[in-house]
């Protein structure tokens, strides 16, 4: 439950789909695809509607999240002077992006894998404006400049003007404050349309929800013709439940060079999505050697932060945490043996590669209101079908938790793990919450 | 407002969630509050009109109601609400309450609420002067004063925390389920909490730390202060400006939990919403930085906060700021409690002599008491004391009920009963059988119909259309003999006594109105005795000040019915032992006042 960014072809089809209600003075012709690989854009320029991208030159670029593509070479405006790419060209130089990985100037490395093609708009530099919107602190604060495009990011200070809108500003004041704003260097003749531009672009980020919208450049040609070229865009995905039907069906990418999940954090992220309570996984390195299953999200960060603390000053790294991840909110016995489960699983795949311990670090924070006994039992289930794989890898846990029923959670945990064979390690609430970390690095 | 909140604090609690709830009176039961924290529950879609909940060994009822504005006028003095809506209603629950007003705090558990409206709840609160602590917390506390539903956890950790009784700290976290650990650090390290609050995870939150620490250096009783800071947002920023500007003179340990942050790049979200750090100086390692540069007692990491707080107490300790808590008295909640099976609210048998609502009875008994059978009535029936002008209403109509003569029905079966020797309970349990919606039953009928009809606005004209609609002739309308002309002097009795006794009586002219039209039509259907009645006792419990609603209900459970009872068991009783002092024989009907028809049953 974040904001969540969204895909420029997403949001430059929001932006079509509500364009009658919001910028009706002006035109804007939502001439963009979103392919995978070339083939599919060839199949796409034969559809209806579609023609353009046969008869007019194009542009393609990644449509992944990442900003700074010009920067990194990845738009494909000429092939042998701008303005000159056609379908053919632009297919053949998806398929080659997503033949091999790519590394980003920022370091972030993975494969390429969506694209968006869209017409190449011929344009001077005087008819590139920038404008966005955000929330700063407690209010929307509104951005423009007369300059688009890349110069606008050096000298950001000089060029962009602000305006602030406070979350109780009415409309009419609203719209005084973005007139008052207009950078100066806006030319006369365009200035009132980029007025109400201005304006009606703000309400349209306001009421579709939008965290972070950005337009850079947005290029205004002849009889108030819009172009988009480049968007980037998080929406506020709690407000879902209200934008079913506006938003439709949108999709919130992972950040480029972000491994895919695996099945097991698609397997826990999809029975949290079934559950009234929280679990959460994420793999930070599958060969690490410390394993947490940590109740409540406040005492999974502070897990985290102390392992890493530890792991350092004990002649290990930050590689030796294995995974993040928390369940809360009352599981079920059900629900915490799987969640248990694939972690076991998960930590016994693979020997130590130094030879070293296991480490299961079961912790948790003074529950509220989850029944530590009943979760416990989840847990001890999970122990006794997999004792053998645990011992294997000298796994030795250790354990600290308190809440509703915890002594009876103790007392059951280490008397399965003392009948099991398992090196186990018990304390409750007299014990600092993140202690254990300590006893279990410092050895 | 120094103190969120006080020993006499009361919530309206908007949810019926009775885990909660009885956590919250376990609490108040421990610490020996006076007044239950929770006065009242909003449970829009609930029918009932209370929930039991234990008050340590027994047990007490919480009103409900259907709005919070309901809710707020019966219990004006409540001014915390506990918003336990779900994300997609909790908006307007808020919203709702501040515009009521009479609100000091108001507290948001969802989780999830979208950003935009939670900015818009959060000012709108803040410009009313309402504190909201949330969205996405599990509540604040004030140890051995109020707690808000779950924060401390069962009522055994809440002891073991020492969150039972006000210690010297103060104590800020984002996080609701290291609140519980917080606490737990500093009962042991230190001497607990005096005022402790989690602001919440989502990214805007009513109050944040600076609100709460800022109150929290005005109360006395926060000797010094703790925050569990986390990665993201610039809000520990605030209290370093706050040091600096000589807002807060109170020591402070802070530590900022999401130092993990700095190893990965981007992707892996730590914690809560709000915990993403989107520049340098956002980062855990900075804030901590940054504090631990203004005065603040940061720690090396979060496992030496413990250590850290132990000294700064040792230090307070020495210097004399904090002294020796005594531990006060505490009542234990007991381990096994039984819910009764029976509910009384009228009277009580339980002290040196039995009480009617509150009154021995000797007390309305005798005649030098000045009380009569109307009193009794009113406290037995209603639980109010009713004035006199009422109580001999209610006198009136029992009197003018109580017979009319053997020949009807109910009367008629009494005597048949007693006729077969049957004793005098079980012949007037037969004629009180009788009572329905055909014999004694006008009166309901009337004042269901003509309330109706006043509430809703309609002139006798669409009223008897109405009627016919309905297909049933107006109850309280008509008499076998009796007209304007030739009036039942009952009735001109019991409209005399109204006229001159009540404060007013719109359904009865209201009814007088119908009853022109009714007449114009028929002599005789004038508003009888039944009519007259139960009008009379609408327009009685509107002068006493009952909601519509209430009326409504006395109607619907019959209580316009059980003035007929009372009045009318004197008179079939009166009959029974007639028929027993004249040993009648027992009663055959007459054939000859019998038709007889009776065909052969056909084979089918």
């Amino acid at each position: 439950m974040a904001q969540k960014a969204i895909r420029e072809y997403d949001g430059k089809a929001l932006f079509s789909k509500q364009w009658g209600n919001y910028f009706s003075g002006f035109h804007y012709g939502f001439k963009s695809v979103l392919v995978t690989n070339g083939a599919e854009l060839l199949a796409k320029a034969e559809e209806h509607g579609f023609e353009w991208l046969k008869q007019e030159a194009l542009v393609a670029k990644p449509d992944m999240l990442f900003g700074k593509r010009g920067k990194n070479d990845l738009v494909l405006f000429k092939d042998k002077k701008p303005g000159d790419v056609s379908l053919a060209a632009a297919a053949k130089w998806i398929d080659e992006k997503i033949a091999h990985p790519t590394t980003l100037l920022s370091g972030q490395h993975g494969t390429l894998s969506h694209f968006i093609i869209e017409p190449f708009t011929p344009h001077s530099q005087e008819q590139e404006y920038y404008i966005s919107a955000t929330c700063v602190g407690e209010d929307d604060v509104l951005y423009m400049s007369a300059e688009g495009g890349m110069e606008v990011e050096e000298g950001w200070d000089e060029k962009v003007n602000e305006v602030v809108i406070p979350i109780d500003m009415s409309d009419a004041d609203m719209e005084h404050a973005v007139k008052a704003n207009i950078p100066a260097d806006i030319p006369a003749e365009n200035r009132a349309s980029f007025t109400s531009f201005a304006i009606a672009f703000f309400q349209f980020y306001r009421d579709m929800n939008f965290a972070y919208l950005e337009i850079n450049p947005i290029v205004m040609l002849e009889g108030n013709h819009m172009a988009i070229l480049d968007l980037v865009a998080r929406l506020d995905d709690t407000a879902g439940f209200l934008m079913r039907d506006t938003w439709g069906d949108i999709e919130y990418p992972t950040a480029f060079g972000m491994e895919d999940q695996s099945p097991e954090e698609k397997a826990v992220a999809d029975a949290d999505s079934k559950s009234g309570a929280s679990l959460k996984l994420t793999i930070l390195n599958p060969m690490g050697r410390v394993w947490t299953m940590v109740a409540g999200g406040g005492a999974s960060v502070v897990y985290a932060d102390t392992i890493a603390d530890f792991a350092e000053a004990n002649g290990g790294s930050i590689a030796d945490l294995a995974n993040y991840g928390e369940y809360s909110g009352g599981p079920t016995t059900g629900e915490t043996k799987f969640y248990a489960d694939t972690i076991v699983d998960l930590m016994t795949r693979h020997k130590d590669p130094k030879g070293q311990d296991k480490i299961l670090i079961i912790g948790g924070a003074i529950a509220n209101f989850t029944d530590v006994a009943k979760t416990f039992t989840g847990i001890i289930q999970s122990f006794e079908a997999n004792a053998d794989k645990m011992k294997e890898h000298n796994t030795k846990i250790y354990v600290r938790r308190g809440g509703p029923n915890y002594e009876k959670g103790l007392k059951d945990i280490k008397e399965a793990a003392d009948r099991l064979g398992l090196y186990i390690e018990v304390y409750g609430p007299e014990t600092h919450v993140t202690d254990i970390v300590r006893m279990a690095l410092e050895k | 407002m120094n103190k969120l909140y006080t020993k006499d604090t009361q919530a309206i609690f908007w949810n019926n969630n009775k885990t909660a709830i009885q956590r919250m009176l376990d609490y108040d039961y421990t610490i020996k509050r006076e007044t239950p924290s929770v006065a009242a529950i909003v449970a829009p879609t609930s029918g009932n009109k209370f929930e039991k909940f234990f008050y340590g060994p027994d047990e007490i009822m919480v009103p409900l109601f259907k709005t919070t504005a309901a809710a707020k006028k019966a219990y004006p003095n409540a001014d915390v609400l506990l918003n336990f809506a779900s994300f997609r209603t909790a908006y307007d629950v808020t919203m709702e309450a501040v515009a009521l007003g009479g609100f000091k705090s108001i507290m948001v558990t969802a989780e999830g609420i979208p950003e935009r409206l939670a900015r818009k709840m959060n000012n709108t609160a803040r410009n009313a002067g309402v504190t909201v602590i949330g969205p996405a917390t599990v509540g604040a506390i004030a140890p051995g004063a109020f707690k808000i539903a779950n924060i401390g956890g069962t009522i055994e950790n809440i002891v073991q925390s020492k969150l039972h009784r006000s210690g010297s700290c103060g104590l800020v976290t984002r996080s609701g389920g290291l609140f519980n650990e917080l606490s737990n650090i500093i009962a042991i390290n230190a001497d607990g909490i005096a005022e402790g609050v989690a602001i919440g995870g989502d990214r805007f939150v009513g109050s944040v730390f600076i609100d709460n620490m800022l109150r929290m250096e005005k109360n006395p009783d926060v000797k010094y202060m703790v925050l569990l800071g986390e990665v993201g947002g610039t809000e520990e920023y605030k209290i370093i400006d706050a040091i600096k500007a000589g807002q807060i003179t109170k020591p402070v340990i802070a530590w900022c939990i999401g130092t993990i942050a700095k190893h990965f790049s981007s992707g892996v979200q730590f914690g809560h919403a709000g915990a993403s750090a989107n520049a340098d100086a956002e980062t855990a390692a900075s804030k901590n930085k940054a504090m631990a540069e203004a005065g603040i007692y940061v720690p090396s990491s979060f496992n030496d906060l413990p250590a850290t707080i132990n000294k700064l107490y040792a230090e307070l300790r020495a210097n004399e700021t904090i002294s020796e808590i005594p531990e006060p008295d505490m009542s234990l909640v007991p381990k096994v409690r039984r819910s009764k099976e029976f509910i009384c609210t009228i009277s009580d048998d339980r002290g040196d002599e039995a009480t009617y609502a509150g009154f021995p009875i000797s007390s309305v008994a005798t005649p030098d008491t000045g009380k009569g059978i109307g009193d009794v009535v009113s406290l037995l029936w209603f639980k109010k004391q009713y004035p006199k002008w009422a109580t001999d209403f209610i006198e009136t109509v029992m009197k003018t009920v109580a017979d009319h003569g053997p020949a009807v029905s109910g009367a008629h079966n009494a005597k048949v009963t007693a006729r077969a020797g049957k004793s005098v309970v079980e012949a007037l349990v037969t004629g009180l059988l009788t009572i329905g919606p055909r014999f004694g039953g006008a009166i309901d009928g009337a004042a269901k119909y003509f309330k109706h009809a006043d509430d809703n606005g309609m002139d006798p004209k669409a009223f008897l259309k109405y009627m016919k609609g309905e297909g049933v002739p107006i109850p309280g309308i008509g008499h076998r003999i009796k007209s304007l002309k030739n009036p039942d002097l009952r009735v001109t009795g019991l409209m005399k006594y109204a006229s001159e006794n009540f404060p007013a009586t719109p359904l009865l002219d209201y009814a007088r109105t119908v009853e022109a039209l009714t007449t114009s039509k028929k002599e005789n259907l004038i508003l009888n005795v039944d009519g007259t009645i139960g009008i009379l006792m609408v327009d009685m419990w509107r002068a006493l000040g009952y909601e519509e609603s209430e009326i409504d209900e006395f109607i619907e459970s019959g209580t316009l019915n059980a003035f007929f009872i009372v009045g009318r068991s004197i008179g079939f009783i009166g009959h029974i032992l007639d028929e027993k002092r004249l040993a009648m024989p027992m009663y055959r009907h007459p054939m000859d006042d019998i038709l007889y028809d009776v065909p052969v049953a056909e084979k089918i």
